[in-house]
């Protein structure tokens, strides 16, 4: 069951690591964790707080298992911010089981005149990926 | 003393061995190329343990190599040279990486830095602004489905065809810049959409655009077939890969070899050394599909090459024969190919791994450029902006012992993070403007980055990679003008 707590908690931190970036997100359910996942990722890439949500777009990922969703969704949110130029900053994760995922992102095309790319987010990696279902925390590495 | 530390053989100054008996399952020993003081640093960090990973791939022969860059990476180590045999070997998406034939491309020109030094703030300028790092910024070109199948499958030969180059660029590129067996189809559609927009374009991270200078010379004849006559000359480096094409075609593979491993009894040590048999469905159709990226990067530094040669003409005014800007070399430093390679006195043919590795073939070998049969193939390798980059040549001591490779650059040595915790990318572009480098970039924490201090100091690496003899120093250039995207 997906608790109410405002997103404006944000649950993630940075691991070091020498070329790349890790990063580990707790929430009080599962939902909660992906979706601090994906706001880590985009505090990495910009200062989320230039960023309004003003498109949307309905994600809807098919996989066999919660590390693959945990890869597929970030690098899927990835492909539309190369493609569409979506900056996300908003995740609402309705349903995720160890088949699917479906959420709702809201974010804002980039504007060179007022965003930044800090880092720039090549891919999420199977390297040390792990979804701890019981604590509600996933943890991955980013190419940058 | 730790584990890994007392269980190093060191073989010579520059050779450390990791014994099989290092980690159950190894099939092959370990090679370090480094030295007894950046042997620490590789320590303390997980290396040695993913040199040893990689070592368990099936089919994987003599040994599992690290060259004097290497550092910590995802599955791989940066730096890591692996090669599998093409009969019963695997291939790995992350022996090649995210960013598929990232790679490095030299060019020279005919002018010198003190002649020009007062056009510099308007040539950075004009490259800044010419090269877009398509970071939320399109290309300029606009590629309909059927001419981006015509970049994957031809790569730099399309961009040439359009015009955006010289026909001689083709010759001064590896593979001349078009791997044989790129099959579009066997790339997905949304790989091609994140392509499509980004073509032409530098991306963020460690790639750059740098103006460099000719700082020392080591091998005069080498460097004069090169076209790199004299200390002062102006060179240009050109630092990039497949964009996000490349990453989606690596984990489109990475995904299905994960799901496909078990159906072969392959096991690996870490999810993202997934692997398929090279003879197998998903190990042909990776194959084209990365040969496809590789195409697309060869096609991107051919484009901005085009771009470069313009933003040199309007901001100096001068023309063509004037400026040069003449390929030297092309190189990839993220891929795997098939070559023939001796192990044991017998030819064998290999899939050979290079993740953030360079070729390095030595002279006369076939597929070099006839006019570096003699010194042996150009070796890129950029350092970080504040510091030098080198050019070398391939060796016979690199055929011999690492399957023709060598380094790919300086090796990171402290993460992103700490490197911005040390400096501000603000304090760091004013610090480099005051030894005169001129810095033009996307965002001040991207440079923060990258300074300096977050990598090994390339003169080390260097000296390494020639003195154990995989190759050969020709000559030393230092920055005089960055762009980062």
């Amino acid at each position: 069951m997906k608790s109410n707590k405002s997103m404006t908690e944000k649950k993630f931190r940075l691991v070091e690591h020498t070329a790349d970036i890790g990063l580990v997100a707790y929430g009080n359910c599962l939902n909660e964790a992906f979706e601090n996942a994906a706001f880590g990722m985009f505090s990495i890439i910009t200062d989320l707080r230039k960023v309004k949500p003003t498109v949307s777009r309905a994600i809807s990922i098919r996989e066999d298992s919660y590390e693959d969703l945990l890869f597929e969704w970030l690098n899927t949110l990835l492909y539309h911010l190369d493609v569409e130029g979506i900056i996300f900053r908003k995740f609402n994760v309705s349903t995720i089981n160890d088949r699917c995922l479906s959420a709702e992102c809201s974010g804002e095309i980039f504007d060179p005149n007022r965003h930044t790319i800090k880092t720039a987010v090549k891919s999420a990696t199977y390297h040390l990926l792990e979804v701890n279902r019981s604590k509600c925390s996933v943890k991955v590495i980013l190419d940058v | 003393m730790n584990k890994e530390f007392s269980n190093l053989t060191r073989l010579d100054s520059y050779r450390y061995q990791i014994p099989k008996s290092f980690m159950d399952g190894m099939l092959v020993p370990g090679i370090v190329y480094t030295s007894e003081d950046m042997l620490q640093h590789i320590i303390k960090e997980q290396v040695i343990k993913q040199i040893a990973n990689v070592a368990c791939l099936p089919g994987i022969q003599k040994c599992s190599f690290a060259m004097p860059d290497v550092h910590w990476g995802y599955g791989f180590p940066i730096g890591g040279v692996a090669a599998m045999d093409i009969e019963n070997g695997v291939i790995s998406p992350g022996g090649v990486g995210f960013d598929i034939n990232c790679g490095v491309r030299l060019l020279g020109t005919k002018l010198k830095y003190d002649e020009i030094k007062k056009y510099m703030p308007s040539l950075v300028d004009a490259l800044y602004k010419s090269i877009p790092s398509g970071v939320g910024t399109s290309g300029k070109l606009r590629l309909n489905s059927k001419d981006m199948d015509r970049v994957l499958e031809q790569g730099s030969r399309w961009a040439v065809e359009k015009g955006y180059g010289r026909i001689e660029d083709l010759s001064s590129t590896e593979e001349s810049g078009e791997m044989a067996g790129a099959n579009a189809a066997y790339v997905s559609n949304r790989a091609k959409e994140r392509g499509i927009p980004q073509l032409g374009t530098l991306g963020a991270g460690n790639h750059f655009i740098e103006i460099g200078m000719i700082d020392k010379i080591y091998d005069d004849g080498a460097a004069t077939t090169m076209g790199l006559f004299e200390v002062g000359q102006l060179v240009l480096w050109i630092h990039s890969g497949s964009r996000g094409l490349g990453h989606q075609v690596a984990n489109d593979y990475i995904k299905s070899m994960a799901k496909a491993m078990a159906k072969y009894g392959i096991q690996v040590p870490d999810r993202q050394l997934a692997c398929a048999p090279l003879n197998s469905s998903e190990g042909k159709s990776y194959l084209s599909a990365m040969y496809c990226a590789a195409n697309y990067a060869w096609a991107n530094r051919q484009l901005m090459t085009h771009l470069a040669r313009e933003a040199f003409h309007k901001a100096i005014n001068l023309g063509e024969s004037e400026i040069g800007l003449d390929l030297v070399y092309d190189i990839a430093h993220n891929i795997a190919k098939i070559e023939k390679h001796l192990v044991d006195g017998k030819q064998k043919q290999l899939c050979i791994h290079r993740k953030g590795a360079t070729r390095a073939f030595p002279p006369e070998h076939v597929q070099i450029p006839a006019k570096y049969s003699g010194i042996g193939q150009p070796v890129l390798i950029p350092g970080d902006m504040g510091r030098y980059s080198y050019i070398m040549t391939g060796t016979q001591t690199a055929m011999e012992e690492t399957f023709g490779s060598t380094c790919h650059g300086a090796g990171r040595v402290k993460s992103r993070m700490a490197a911005k915790k040390n400096i501000s990318g603000k304090d760091f572009i004013s610090g480099l403007e005051r030894q005169g480098i001129i810095v033009r970039a996307g965002s001040y924490s991207s440079v923060a980055e990258e300074a300096s201090a977050a990598y090994k100091n390339i003169d080390d690496v260097i000296q390494v990679a020639h003195l154990s003899g995989i190759s050969k120093k020709v000559a030393r250039t230092k920055p005089v003008g960055v762009i980062k995207g």
